[in-house]
This record gives structure tokens, C-alpha cells and sequence, in this order.
């Protein structure tokens, strides 16, 4: 028997059949506008925002080990970005949603240095204290709009097809925007040194892993993908308040699609927006009892499973829609598909 | 009555299999090494026990019992104690308070701190010096006086000569002869196989998980624990 | 004169930040977890004891004393029962679990209160004031509530410096296992180590809640100012976190009477984010073992 043969692989025959659907699930959405109400849109909408911020804060806190209890601090910055570069600068709304992003960097960027001296649960109170500091400078400036906030004109003026067609379109392309971004971002060096770090940051910095440029990265993008969220709802939502925009429930409602989904995965999120959603329509009503039952599946899931929904359906099928992972495999034979793994491939067990 | 007996133990870290099917017995008053190379499952089974790790099967009796559902902390007052690799003293607590510590546990016995200080007169001036401060040596001191403040029956020592200094060592080693004249029984695990048979009376050689060679020291030929100790 | 007065009511204040600091940093100190629900735990207690007040007609202070065993046993209960199983693996889970408690209990208590503004009156204690001099006067309450703060850090660092269990804290919070291999159970501790924490919370809940109105949504700022006095006093030191306290307590009441009202809260998170800077480590640090 000669030595058998490995060589890498990410991709899989199965995941040209999830591209091929999930790009047709993306081109079925792009068209709901053309026959659904605006009851339709606008609920999509707020479905769109959750699941590209799930995505952002799952990327901070699944795969970089930094879980924030602050990402409204951006989401907020997003939303007043939108008035500031719509309505004081004068842009077209619609570009003012990406700049507003761009305003919630702007902040992080020296904020990071400072919260990463932090750690853990000290890191994530931290953020919070963040959004605190820049929700009271929003509250207590006149020309912000103090307490009572501000409607953004910029965006109540547009022609009200175009604001609400451009806005259904703007959020698929957040969400469907923000899970491409994690994806070819687990791909890239950056996804291998967080695997590293998260595995073992002392064994990753000795490897030469660049700790705190990696985090950083990772913390600047996902306050862009969480201004360009705050800007979206901002611009659903018309009007812009502080105790909203930079509420903690943010980071609430995020942490718990990641949490009921499965965290450290890119389909968690999504499975968890779904079901996060499902309960909002059924129990939307109950408000405070919707947040408690929130609160109680959030404890029991962490407690009892951890990995999640999408973690137990990984394990159970060996199943993974998003090719991020190395995976060691034994060459298959010369006459099989150079990419097939299925049957043919043995995975060698992995140790993500 | 033997004082220890363990029967097919084997102990895992999630997929990788450290002990296998290990059997042995301590009788009382032995001092029984373990050696063997590194990665032999000679820091495992101590660790087992003392009740750190759990087998996932095979059982360990102490005194004729079995103790495998009793938890560590709870096996140090049936008499069994461990000093750790790598000597584990609390960093943050004084000498004094290290050897209070050690009590804890509340197992009557002829232990105090005055024996201690006196089996170890070294550690006597440091008394109110924080464990931290202390040299390898005499951290190793107060660790096994730590252990030995829990009045153990069976007293379980991790590579206790491990980077200390020849003195110091030769000194661990009057203290461990002082103790089995006592009547304490010893399980000892070393890779310095000459200074341990110089007090062993029984010594098994662990070799990847299992032992290859159990016997006297006196009935084997160095030839035969090289072997053993190699895998050869 | 004016300035010595709000720099005096600061300090006081300080005390009260200082004493919902005191059982997070032990928590911390302990079992390296920090608890989100900490602040949210120091208002349930509050609203306990005002419901003891009005169901039993007790006055305050039997039902302060209630509440404080109360939450010293939910404390341990929540800890073996909950919390215990958090730890290990990483570190992110306590944080999820304990973020997903601070939900509970605010949405619970808006549930079975409502969300409006609760006081609890202890008599005449609240107004009366011991004069200096003519421009200068101090609350006895404040006074009080500062002077308990302090015998409660007093009290606890002679716990942890002088008795068994103390040691058995602090043996856990060097080295957890080599403390179970001296017959300490780290379950158990971890459990006291909450149980204390919550009892001390719960007294800094109800003597917020005598000093001013409360309501569900108050936690969340106790538990920021609480980390504001901890980080900024140095991790492990006690005494630190006093000082911690005492110096939010005075930018905050310094910045209301410069800036105005609103801005106070700001400024205190200000001089916060400057010590982070200038001192990451805090004025009072004690080298952490672990």
C-alpha cells in the first residue's frame, strides 16, 4: 500500500448547488417589490437589518472572541450618519446610508485601542460604556435634535416608490452583503489568524499572528457593517431618536439569533434571524414578555447548546453550506471529479 | 490490605487515549515509582488518583473501596494527596498561609506546621514571605508540606526533583525516607530513574499508556529498565 | 463654597458606585467571571424589599435585612445551579448567560411592576442634615450610606485577609485545581463568592433606592459605573475600587454643576476613558496571579 495522499480543500460538489440557490433565493427577493405591499417590504426590511447585524456581531464575538455589549454605539452613529450626510451635507440619501458607515469607522478607530485593553466581560462592558458616551453627546447637543431626535428630510423627500423600492434594496444587499463579507473574509489570512487566535492567541502570537492588528481589523468592519445597518433602519424608519438609535436591544436582539442559531458559523445567524423573526411576528405584541422569553432561550441555549441550531445540524449531517474551513482530505481517485470530497474523499476529522 | 489498587483504568483527554487497561497495586508503607519517558501517562494516573481525571473505565480503590465517584477535593479527606507537577503553591499567599491551606480539609493526623518547618527548616524564615517569591527548591518544599498538612495516608509525588538543584533534591529525598519510616505510603513518579530506585521498593515503567515493566528494583537489571523505559 | 459642596456630595456618592463595585470585583477576583446582571441583581433586590415593605408592613429596615439574605441565598443557588456550568470551556459563555439574565430580570420586573419610578421611604433619615457652616451641610443619609460602604470593604478584606474561608477565596483565585487538590470544593466557594456579592448588592440596591427613585431599567447603569470604579481603582484591590468610586462620584457631580445637568453622567464616563488611557491598569494595581 503506498502512503496515502492529502491535499486541502474548502470547496464541495454540494456547495455549487447552495450557490446556485442561494443566488436564486437573492434574485426571488430582489423582485419582491415588484408585486408585494409595502407592509411586505418594510417587514423584510427589519428582517434584513437583524440578520446583517447577527452577522456583524457574530463576527466580532464568534470568531474573534470579542463579545460586545456595544455595537449600538455604531448602529446609532449609522443612523444620525444618515441625517448628517443626507440632510446637513447635502448627499443623496442613498449614498449617505455606505458613508454613514464610513462615520461609524471614523469613531472606531480610535475607540479600539482603548476598549482592547480591556478583556472578556471587562472588554464587553466596555463597549457599552461606549455607546453610552456617544448616545448622551447625541442627546445633550442641540443641533442633533437633543432627546427628541431628528426626521431624516434627505430621505422623507424622496419620491416615495423610489424610497421604499431603494430601501427593500438596499437592505438585501446589507444582508446579502454582509454574509459574503464574513465569508471571503474567513477565507482571506485574516479568517486563518482569528482561527488561530481563537484557538490559542499565545500560540498564534508566537506564530507571528499579528493579534491586535487582526482584532482591530475585525472591529473596524464590523462597526461599518453596523453603521451601514443603523443608516438602513434610519432610513425604513424616517425619524431618528437617541434611546432608540443607540438602544441596548441592538445588541440584545443580535446576541440572541447568534446565540439561538449557532455562533461562530455564518449559517447560525441566518437560521437564527429566521426563527428570531418567526417568534417577533407570532409574539411581537407581548413586548416585555417577548423580551423575557428571549432572555430564558438565550440562557438555556448557552448553557445547554452552545454551538447552537446550526451546530447540531453541522455535526448530526456533516454539513456546511459556506466552504470556510481547510478540511485535510485524502486524494481521491485519478477517474473522480478533481472536486468532488463527498463519498469518494475521506475528510480527515478537523480541528476548528 | 492494600492501600491502592487500580484496575483496568483507561484515561482519555477528549479523543486521545492516555492510560490503557493500567492495572497495579500499592501495598502500605511501599514507595512505589513510576517512571518512564515523557508522554508515558506516569502525570495521568496520579492525576486520576487524586480524582482530577476521571477514567472512563477500569476502577481505583483506595483502602479496598472504590473511589471514582468521590471528587477530588473529597479524596483528600479519605487521605489522599497530591503534590502536582510543577509544585502549584498559591502564588498570592504566604508561606504560612500555603501550609494553613494545606489543612484545610480538616483530616486529623500528626501534621502541623511546626513538623513541616521542621522537616523542612528551610521554609522556616520564609514563613511570612509570599509563595511567589520562593526559589524552585523551595517552593517543591512547601508543596510537599502542603500536601503532608492533610495528614495523608497515600501521598502522591509529580516530578518533584524536576529543575531543582542536586542539594535540594538529595534533601527531598531524606525527607521522602523520613516519611516512609513514618508509615506513609508513597507513589512517586520521576524520569530520573537512578535517584528514584535508591528509595523505590516497587517500580512500574509506563510506555505510551501502559506499563512494560513492573517488579522489585532489586530484581531487575538496568539493562532490563532501559529497555522498558525505551520501548526497546 | 459651592464647588466644596458638590466635590463633598460627590465623594459620597462615590461610596454608593463603590459598593455596587465591590461584589463584581470579588466575582471577578474569584472565578474571573464578570456578571451583567450584576447591576440588574442590585435593583431586583430593591424592588424585593419594596415589595416586602408593602405586603408585610414591615418597615426598611426589616426588609432590607430580608432582602439581604434573600439574595445572599439566590446568590448561591444561582451560582451552583446556573452559573457553575458556564465556566470553563471559554469564556464567552458566562458572558452570554449572564447578558441574557440582565434581560430577564429588567423584563421581569417591568412585568410584575410596570416601569414606573418606585421610591422606598425610610422616615425622616433622608432629610436631615448635619451643618459645617453656613453655606456648607451634609446629608446624614449620604453620610450614612458612605460610611457603610466603607465598613462593608473593611469588612470584607478582613474575610478575606484573616479567616479559613477567606483563604479558601483566595486559594481558588490563584489556582482552582491545586485548591481542590487541598479538599477545597471550587463549586462550592464559587457559590459563596456569589452569595456574598449579591448580599452586598443588595444592600447598595436598597440604599439606592432610599436615596433616589428607582425603576427596572436602572441596572444597567449600576453595573457601568460599578466597572467604571473597578477598572479605574485597579483590579484586585479593594481599596482601589473605593477610590474608583469616589473619583466617578466627583467628575460626575463636578461636571452636572460645570455643564449642566446632562452632562455630568458624560463626563464621569470621560474621566473613565482617560484613566483607560493614561492608567489601563488603575490606580491601585495589584499584580493578578493566574
Amino acid at each position: 500500500m503506498s502512503a496515502p495522499a492529502f491535499r486541502v480543500a474548502r470547496s464541495t460538489r454540494m456547495h455549487r448547488y447552495v450557490l446556485i440557490v442561494g443566488v436564486l433565493i437573492v434574485v426571488g427577493l430582489a423582485a419582491v417589490p415588484l408585486w408585494a405591499q409595502v407592509s411586505v417590504t418594510r417587514t423584510l426590511v427589519t428582517f434584513f437589518t437583524l440578520l446583517a447585524l447577527a452577522q456583524m456581531w457574530n463576527l466580532l464575538g464568534g470568531y474573534a472572541g470579542l463579545i460586545s455589549v456595544g455595537q449600538q454605539a455604531y448602529i446609532g452613529l449609522g443612523a444620525y450618519g444618515l441625517w448628517l450626510i443626507g440632510d446637513v451635507l447635502g448627499l443623496h440619501p442613498f449614498i449617505a446610508v455606505i458613508l454613514a458607515g464610513g462615520l461609524a469607522v471614523l469613531v472606531a478607530l480610535p475607540v479600539a485601542p482603548l476598549i482592547f485593553r480591556l478583556r472578556g466581560g471587562y472588554f464587553a462592558i466596555g463597549t457599552w460604556v461606549v455607546a453610552e458616551v456617544v448616545r448622551l453627546i447625541v442627546a445633550n447637543i442641540q443641533a442633533t435634535g437633543g432627546g427628541s431626535g431628528k426626521t431624516v428630510l434627505s430621505a422623507a423627500r424622496l419620491p416615495i416608490d423610489t424610497r421604499i423600492t431603494g430601501t427593500y434594496l438596499l437592505a438585501l444587499l446589507v444582508a446579502v452583503g454582509s454574509i459574503l463579507l464574513v465569508y471571503f473574509l474567513l477565507r482571506s489570512r485574516l479568517g486563518l489568524a482569528l482561527t488561530a487566535i481563537r484557538d490559542n492567541e499565545l500560540a498564534a502570537q508566537s506564530s507571528g499572528v499579528n493579534v491586535f492588528r487582526s482584532k482591530l481589523y475585525v472591529y473596524l468592519i464590523s462597526a461599518f457593517g453596523c453603521g451601514v445597518v443603523g443608516a438602513v433602519v434610519a432610513m425604513n424608519l424616517l425619524r431618528i431618536q437617541p434611546n432608540a438609535a443607540f438602544s441596548i436591544n441592538w445588541t440584545a436582539y443580535a446576541l440572541f439569533i447568534v446565540v439561538i442559531g449557532g455562533f461562530g458559523t455564518i449559517e447560525g445567524p441566518i437560521i437564527g434571524a429566521v426563527i428570531y423573526f418567526a417568534l417577533l411576528q407570532s409574539l411581537s405584541q407581548y413586548g416585555t414578555t417577548y423580551m423575557l422569553l428571549l432572555g430564558v432561550i438565550a440562557v438555556i441555549m448557552a448553557t445547554k447548546a452552545p454551538k447552537g441550531i446550526w451546530g447540531f445540524v453541522a455535526k448530526r449531517w456533516n454539513l456546511h453550506l459556506f466552504p470556510v474551513r481547510r478540511r485535510l482530505m485524502l486524494e481521491a481517485p485519478p477517474d473522480d471529479d478533481a472536486d468532488a470530497a463527498g463519498p469518494s474523499g475521506t475528510v480527515v476529522p478537523e480541528s476548528a | 490490605m492494600s492501600v491502592l489498587e487500580i484496575q483496568d483504568v483507561d484515561v482519555f483527554y477528549g479523543d486521545f487515549q492516555a492510560l490503557f487497561k493500567v492495572s497495579f497495586t500499592v501495598e502500605e508503607g511501599q514507595t512505589f515509582a513510576c517512571i518512564g519517558a515523557n508522554g508515558g501517562g506516569k502525570s495521568t494516573l496520579l492525576r486520576t488518583v487524586a480524582g482530577l481525571q476521571r477514567p472512563r473505565s477500569g476502577t481505583v480503590l483506595f483502602q479496598g473501596k472504590p473511589v471514582d465517584q468521590i471528587s477530588a477535593h473529597d479524596r483528600v479527606k479519605l487521605g489522599i494527596a497530591l503534590v502536582p507537577e510543577g509544585r502549584r503553591v498559591f502564588p498570592s499567599l504566604s508561606v504560612y498561609e500555603n501550609l494553613q491551606i494545606g489543612a484545610y480539609g480538616g483530616r486529623k493526623g500528626d501534621w502541623s506546621i511546626e513538623s513541616v518547618m521542621e522537616l523542612f527548616p528551610l521554609l522556616k524564615p520564609l514563613s511570612k514571605r509570599q509563595a511567589s517569591s520562593l526559589s524552585g527548591g523551595e517552593q517543591q518544599a512547601l508543596a510537599i508540606g502542603r500536601a503532608l498538612m492533610s495528614n495523608p495516608t497515600l501521598l502522591l509525588l509529580d516530578e518533584v526533583s524536576l529543575g531543582l538543584a542536586p542539594v535540594v533534591i538529595k534533601r527531598i529525598y531524606e525527607a521522602m525516607v523520613h516519611l516512609v519510616g513514618i508509615g506513609t505510603t508513597i507513589v512517586v513518579v520521576e524520569q530520573d530513574v537512578q535517584h528514584v530506585l535508591t528509595v523505590a521498593d516497587h517500580v512500574a515503567c509506563f510506555l505510551e499508556g501502559r506499563i512494560s515493566l513492573e517488579g522489585k528494583p532489586s530484581d531487575l537489571s538496568s539493562e532490563a529498565i532501559t529497555a522498558a523505559y525505551f520501548g526497546m | 463654597m459651592d464647588w466644596v459642596n458638590v466635590a463633598i456630595q460627590g465623594i459620597l456618592l462615590g461610596g454608593l458606585y463603590a459598593l455596587f463595585a465591590t461584589g463584581l470585583a470579588l466575582v471577578f477576583g474569584v472565578m474571573r467571571m464578570v456578571n451583567l446582571a450584576h447591576g440588574d441583581l442590585g435593583i431586583l433586590a430593591a424592588f424585593v424589599a419594596l415589595f416586602i415593605v408593602q405586603s408585610l408592613g414591615v418597615g426598611v429596615l426589616w426588609a432590607s435585612v430580608i432582602t439581604i439574605v434573600i439574595m445572599f441565598l439566590v446568590g448561591y443557588l444561582l451560582q451552583r445551579g446556573l452559573l457553575n456550568f458556564t465556566l470553563g470551556a471559554d469564556d464567552t459563555r458566562p458572558i452570554v448567560v449572564t447578558f441574557g439574565l440582565s434581560i430577564i430580570i429588567q423584563n421581569g420586573l417591568i412585568m410584575w411592576f410596570s416601569a414606573d419610578s418606585q421610591g422606598l421611604d425610610a422616615g425622616t433619615i433622608e432629610n436631615i442634615s448635619v451643618k459645617i457652616n453656613d453655606q456648607l451641610s451634609i446629608g446624614w443619609y449620604p453620610l450614612l450610606v458612605f460610611i457603610a460602604s466603607i465598613a462593608v470593604i473593611a469588612g470584607l478584606q478582613l474575610f478575606l485577609g484573616r479567616t479559613k474561608l477567606g483563604r479558601a477565596f483566595r486559594a481558588t483565585s490563584d489556582d482552582r485545581e491545586a485548591a481542590e487538590l487541598m479538599g477545597i470544593n471550587n463549586r462550592h466557594i464559587y457559590g459563596l463568592a456569589m452569595a456574598i456579592a449579591l448580599a452586598i448588592v443588595a444592600l447598595a440596591g436598597i440604599l439606592l433606592a432610599v436615596r433616589t427613585t428607582f425603576d427596572p431599567t436602572q441596572g444597567a447603569f449600576r453595573l457601568i459605573y460599578a466597572f467604571e470604579a473597578v477598572i479605574m481603582g485597579g483590579m484586585g484591590s479593594m481599596w482601589g475600587t473605593l477610590i474608583g468610586g469616589i473619583v466617578l462620584g466627583v467628575s460626575q457631580t463636578i461636571g452636572s454643576q460645570a455643564f449642566g445637568a446632562g452632562w455630568g453622567l458624560l463626563v464621569g464616563h470621560l474621566v473613565f476613558l482617560t484613566v483607560l488611557a493614561v492608567r489601563p491598569s488603575g490606580f491601585f494595581a495589584k499584580t493578578v496571579t493566574a
